[in-house]
C-alpha cells in the first residue's frame, strides 16, 4: 500500500496556532499547550494536528532526531539500509503512542538519532546540516511511502490527522518536557489531509506553524526550487519553511531581515521611512529577493534552536494574539488559547502585520 | 441570573442565554464564538474572554464584556449595543448596519470595515484608545469615533495605522488628533473638525464618557479631525475607464 500524498485535488481555511517559551528555558511539559488548542477547537475541522517541542532531547542532544513515516515495514527496512551508509544511527524506536478512537490508520512511525558519517562528508565536502537537510529532501523525494517530519537536534514535531488536542494525546505529549512548544490544528483548504501534511514543517531545527492560505506559492515555489529545496505536498507552509530555512541558514540573514522579505512593508511605507539606513536596507531586501515576498493571509510561528519568531503578513489577514508572564511568552490565534494557559497573563497585545516578535532563550539556558 | 459556561461549546451557551430571561451574566467565558448572534431584548454581561464574532447580527441586546474581546466583534449587527471594557481584536463592527460598539481601549486591524447605514440605521462605532491599519476599511455609512485616550505608562502608539478610510464611499469618520502624520487615500477628505461636525458626536462621546467614566468636556476639549469620502463616486475609473 502506498502512502496517499498530497496534491491530486484541491479543496477550497481557517487553522489555530498556539507558542509558549521559557525565555530562562525552564521545561514544561506538553500537557499546557494540548490544552491551548481546545477554545480554538472550530478552528481545525479533524483534519490534521501537530506540535514542536524544543529541548525535548537533551541524551540525544549532539544527534539529530529524525522523524519518520513509514508505509510498511519494508520500506522502513530500506530507509535504515539507507540511513546506515550516511550516519552513525546510534538509536532507532517506535515513537511511542497512545491508542485512542479519535486517531486512526496511523503509519508506522519511527525516530532515529543520528549524525552523519565523517568519511561521507569529507567526500561530500558539506557541512554537517546542509547534508542533513539534503538527505531529508532525497529521501521525502525518491522514496515512496517514506517521510521525513522531523530532522532538527534537540526537538521534535509530532502530527497528524485529527484535531491537534487528540494528536497530542496520541503521541503522549504530556511525557515530553520542553523549554519551547508550538502548536497548530489545521481545516486544509488546497489539499487532503495526510499525516505528512499536518503542520509543524519543518527542516532541521526550524519549525513552522502555519494559519493562512498564501497566493504567491508558486512564484515563492519556483525560485526555492532553483536551490536545491523540493516541495512534494503543495502546501504553501512547506515553501514558508524551506524560504527562511534559506534566507537564515544558507543566506545568513538576521530574524527581522527574513521577516522583512517574506512580508516587505509597502514600498509606500518604505519610503516614508526617516531613518535612512533602515530605508536603504529594506529597499535592498525587496529589490535581492523580490521572489520570496509572501504574499495573502498568513500568521505563522517559526521555531528555531533556542527561540521563536511569530510573524503576520503585512497586511495582517490572520490573528495573532501575545502576552507575557514571568520568563514565559504566549503566542496564539485567539486570546483565549494563551488564557488557557495562563489565566493571569499579562500585557496582552496583536503585533502589527509584518512587525516579527522574536522571543530567544537566555544564552545557555537550553 | 449568573450562568457558568466553563467548558461549554457555542450552541449551549446560546442556548442558556435563551432560557435565561431578561438579564443574564455569563462567567467562566473562554473563547466561545457566536455568543448572542441575533439576540434582542436582554442585558448579557460576560465574565472572562468571550470567542470571535461576539454580539453577530445583534438585533437589540445589550451586552457588556468585563474583560477583552476577539475578533468580529459586532458582525453584521443590526441594533443593540456591545460595551467592552477591554481591548479587542480584528475586523470590529465588520458590515455593522445599526446600534453601537463602544471600546474602551485599542482596536485591532479594519476596525470598521464595511459599516453601512440606511435611512435610520446609523450605525455608531466609538474606540476609546488607537487603532491598527485600515480603520474604516470600504466604509459605506455609520460613524467611527477614535479618541486615543492613553493611561498613565501606555506605550507611545499612533492614533492609527497605515492605510485609514482605503476604499471609503460613505458615512463619517472621526479621529480626536490634528491628523499629522496620517496618510489618507485621495479618495477621501481629511479636515478639521468643526462645531457641527463635532454636535453629531457629542452625544457619543458623553455615552462613553459615563459607561467608563471619564470626563467629557476634557476628552471633547482637543482637536479633532473628520473624515469623508470626496463625491458619491470617488472610484469612479480606479478598475475600469467607466
Amino acid at each position: 500500500m502506498a502512502v496517499m500524498r498530497e496534491g491530486d485535488i484541491r479543496i477550497p481555511s481557517g487553522c489555530a496556532i498556539a507558542a509558549v517559551i521559557s525565555k530562562e528555558g525552564n521545561k514544561m511539559s506538553g500537557q499546557a499547550i494540548m490544552e491551548s488548542m481546545k477554545p480554538m477547537h472550530d478552528r481545525s475541522n479533524g483534519l490534521g494536528g501537530g506540535f514542536a517541542g524544543y529541548g525535548i532531547y537533551p541524551e540525544y542532544k549532539d544527534y539529530y532526531a529524525l522523524h519518520l513515516f513509514f508505509d510498511c515495514r519494508a520500506t522502513r527496512k530500506e530507509c535504515e539500509a539507507f540511513l546506515k551508509e550516511r550516519f552513525e544511527v546510534v538509536k532507532g524506536e517506535l515513537i511511542p503512542t497512545r491508542k485512542i478512537p479519535e486517531i486512526t490508520d496511523e503509519p508506522i512511525i519511527w525516530r532515529y538519532f543520528v549524525a552523519p558519517l565523517r568519511s561521507v562528508l569529507a567526500d561530500l565536502q558539506l557541512d554537517e546540516k546542509e547534508f542533513v537537510a539534503r538527505t531529508v529532501m532525497k529521501i521525502n523525494t525518491e522514496m515512496n511511502g517514506a517521510y521525513v517530519f522531523s530532522s532538527g537536534k534537540n526537538m521534535g514535531t509530532f502530527k497528524a490527522v485529527g484535531f491537534p488536542e487528540d494528536v497530542g494525546r496520541f503521541y503522549m505529549l504530556d511525557e515530553y518536557e520542553g523549554y519551547c512548544w508550538t502548536a497548530h490544528g489545521r481545516y486544509p483548504t488546497n489539499t487532503p489531509g495526510w499525516w505528512g501534511g499536518a503542520h509543524p514543517f519543518t527542516l532541521l531545527d526550524y519549525s513552522v506553524v502555519h494559519n493562512g492560505e498564501i497566493s504567491s506559492y508558486d512564484a515563492n515555489r519556483r525560485f526555492i526550487e532553483m536551490f536545491g529545496y523540493k516541495c512534494n505536498l503543495q502546501t504553501d507552509t512547506e515553501v514558508i519553511t524551506y524560504i527562511l530555512d534559506y534566507l537564515l541558514r544558507v543566506q545568513g540573514l538576521t530574524l527581522t531581515e527574513a521577516a522583512n522579505v517574506i512580508a516587505a512593508p509597502f514600498w509606500s511605507t518604505i519610503e516614508g521611512k526617516t531613518d535612512e539606513y533602515e530605508k536603504k536596507k529594506l529597499q535592498y531586501l525587496r529589490t535581492v529577493f523580490p521572489s520570496l515576498l509572501v504574499t495573502g493571509p498568513f500568521s505563522i510561528v517559526l521555531g528555531f534552536d533556542g527561540g521563536l519568531m511569530a510573524l503576520n503578513d503585512r497586511l495582517k489577514l490572520r490573528s495573532m494574539v501575545v502576552g507575557e508572564k514571568d520568563d514565559k511568552v504566549y503566542i496564539a490565534s485567539e486570546e483565549a488559547a494563551i488564557r488557557v494557559m495562563e489565566p493571569d497573563v499579562t500585557n496582552i497585545w496583536a503585533p502589527a502585520g509584518g512587525e516579527p516578535v522574536i522571543v530567544t532563550v537566555k544564552e545557555g539556558a537550553y | 441570573m449568573k450562568v457558568d459556561v466553563t467548558k461549554l461549546g457555542y450552541r449551549e451557551v446560546n442556548e442558556k442565554l435563551r432560557e435565561c430571561g431578561s438579564e443574564c451574566t455569563l462567567t467562566g467565558c473562554l473563547g466561545q464564538r457566536f455568543i448572542a448572534a441575533g439576540m434582542a431584548d436582554r442585558e448579557i454581561t460576560i465574565e472572562g474572554t468571550p470567542g470571535n464574532a461576539l454580539g453577530a447580527y445583534l438585533n437589540g441586546a445589550d451586552i457588556n464584556v468585563c474583560g477583552n474581546a476577539q475578533d468580529a466583534v459586532g458582525d453584521t449587527m443590526n441594533a443593540g449595543r456591545i460595551v467592552v471594557h477591554g481591548n479587542i481584536g480584528d475586523a470590529a463592527g465588520y458590515a455593522m448596519r445599526g446600534g453601537k460598539i463602544f471600546v474602551q481601549g485599542n482596536a485591532g486591524y479594519r476596525a470598521g470595515i464595511h459599516m453601512k447605514a440606511y435611512k435610520e440605521k446609523v450605525p455608531v462605532m466609538v474606540i476609546g484608545g488607537s487603532c491598527g491599519s485600515f480603520l474604516g476599511e470600504y466604509q459605506a455609512g455609520g460613524v467611527i469615533v477614535v479618541l486615543g485616550l492613553t493611561k498613565p505608562g501606555d506605550p507611545e502608539r499612533k492614533i492609527v495605522g497605515n492605510f485609514p478610510c482605503t476604499g471609503m464611499h460613505g458615512g463619517k469618520l472621526y479621529l480626536r488628533s490634528n491628523g499629522e502624520g496620517i496618510a489618507f487615500p485621495w479618495q477621501v477628505t481629511a479636515k478639521p473638525a468643526e462645531e457641527e461636525d463635532l454636535a453629531q458626536i457629542r452625544e457619543y462621546v458623553k455615552e462613553y464618557c459615563e459607561l467608563f467614566g471619564c470626563d467629557e468636556a476634557e476628552v471633547m476639549n482637543a482637536p479633532f479631525t473628520v473624515v469623508t469620502p470626496d463625491s458619491r463616486n470617488p472610484y469612479k475609473q480606479l478598475y475600469v475607464a467607466n
